[in-house]
């Protein structure tokens, strides 16, 4: 039987006043009118606790655009579990935050778009700099440990010190600098948004000056296209986490709605526990059995767990080849392709994300 | 910014954000903190439950002696700074 997951990713609705053209969740977004209700949220956060979750990552979209927020976070306060909110901080009001404080969440990750107004609020597709500041103040004055999140790419990069500098102004406990992950809206996006190597040498020395005088904890995510190996995706399939869509699909993680013939199976139809431990979504690449070469017989495969299913679905078409992005994957051509393509200094405009009307599903696969 | 080890006078205290807890599941004790979870054994459960701001490392092993053997304050410096390095607890200077 596999391992007991500690995380739970709650993507509680995939709205949000944001429109981020960097965001992972996928182009076909879940409707307001199909997303779990409060007392189906509660069940899957009890189902959750039984089978060994011990943090709720409540997440979105905005969760913040769930009015049933403040119930939903006292369920999982009081199961024991570490409650961690994950905002854009529009719509957080210091008697919100207090009633959410009060109710048990323990920390709180506040997303951030750049250090430069106008270029946040470009990124954002909407006006939320001024916002971040008052949510950061809030969050400060409450009392509560603060992450500030902020995905990078093209548009930002050159910006790291200053974003770093914006957060030690916003008094953050810990920065997660995380370079782009091309999945959902991101993959649509991933001309504006790859970076050049040169951008990511500037920004890998500018993380290394900060590290030295910081007293933030500063958790830099590398970007794995221009990698000579892949990320250890997940800690491995079905290992340590497992996500819950707004409409209670039960994923691997997040992306993995995308890998074609995966049979997702939803909380409204069987438990937690028995999608966790005997679906075929789960068990598909769960361990080491499903490897091919040259993942199967490497000495990294307990390192990166043969990288990213989603990645591997999405550049070569099968989600159980190994990772291109890895130097050994006969697929990796492909990947230097899309970088001497792509990766280019030249602004590309972004599509915004939103809510998609009909269309064929995986509309986010590849295209050139 | 982790120190490369823990001074024996060093007075440890669990770091902003940190929960301890008991994990019914796993039968353990457990330190939950922003992005992770440590499920402890016995002794790391003990001197996690010590790291109260106001003992120090020495003080902490002379706690320990009283319910367990051959406690040494070198293994309980070398457990806060493997502590301390996940963010779980913290230490001044």
């Amino acid at each position: 039987m596999a391992e007991a997951p500690f995380g739970l990713l709650a993507e509680l609705t995939h709205r949000c006043p944001l429109r981020c053209g960097y965001c992972s969740n996928p182009v076909e977004l879940v409707r307001r009118s199909a997303e779990l209700d409060t007392a189906e949220w509660c069940a899957v956060f009890d189902q959750a606790r039984e089978l060994g979750v011990l943090q709720y990552h409540l997440s979105g979209g905005e969760p913040l655009a769930r009015k049933d927020l403040p119930e939903l976070v006292s369920h999982a306060a009081g199961l024991g579990g570490y409650v961690n909110l994950v905002t854009s901080g529009l719509g957080l009001t210091a008697e919100r935050l207090a009633d959410l404080h009060g109710r048990g969440v323990d920390h709180v990750q506040l997303s951030v778009q750049d250090a430069d107004p106008a270029t946040a609020n470009r990124i954002a597709g909407v006006r939320a700099f001024t916002h971040k500041e008052e949510a950061a103040r809030l969050i400060r004055q409450a009392g509560l440990p603060l992450t500030v999140n902020v995905v990078l790419h093209r548009v930002n990069l050159d910006h790291v010190a200053d974003i770093i500098a914006l957060a030690e102004r916003m008094g953050a406990d810990r920065l997660e600098l995380a370079n782009t992950q091309y999945y959902g809206w991101a993959l649509r996006n991933r001309a504006a948004l790859l970076p050049t190597r040169e951008q990511l040498r500037r920004a890998d020395e500018a993380v290394a000056r900060a590290r030295e005088t910081t007293r933030m904890e500063i958790v830099y995510v590398i970007a794995d296209y221009h990698e000579a190996h892949p990320k250890p995706c997940m800690h491995g399939w079905g290992a340590r986490q497992l996500t819950v869509a707004p409409n209670g699909d039960v994923l691997p993680c997040p992306a993995a709605g995308v890998i074609e013939g995966l049979g997702v199976e939803n909380v409204r139809d069987r438990s937690l526990a028995g999608i966790w431990h005997d679906s075929g979504a789960f068990n598909a690449f769960r361990g080491f059995d499903w490897m091919r070469e040259p993942c199967r017989s490497c000495v990294r495969r307990e390192i990166d767990f043969g990288g990213c299913r989603c990645q591997a679905f999405q550049l070569t078409g099968d989600a159980a080849n190994t990772d291109p992005v890895c130097s050994l994957s006969p697929h990796h051509g492909e990947v230097d392709l899309i970088l001497s393509r792509e990766a280019r200094p030249e602004p590309v405009a972004l599509t915004m994300r939103q809510v998609t009307t009909g269309g064929p599903r995986n509309t986010s696969r590849v295209t050139r | 910014m982790t120190t490369p080890g823990t001074n024996l006078d060093a007075v440890p205290r669990l770091g902003k954000g940190v929960k301890t807890s008991y994990d019914r599941t796993r039968d353990s004790h457990v330190v939950l903190f922003p992005e992770g979870v440590l499920v402890l054994n016995e002794t790391a459960a003990a001197v996690v439950e010590l790291c109260d701001g106001h003992r120090s490392v020495t003080g902490i092993a002379a706690k320990l002696a009283e319910d367990f053997d051959g406690v040494r304050p070198e293994d309980v410096a070398d457990l806060v700074t493997r502590l301390a390095e996940r963010k779980v607890v913290e230490t001044d200077g």
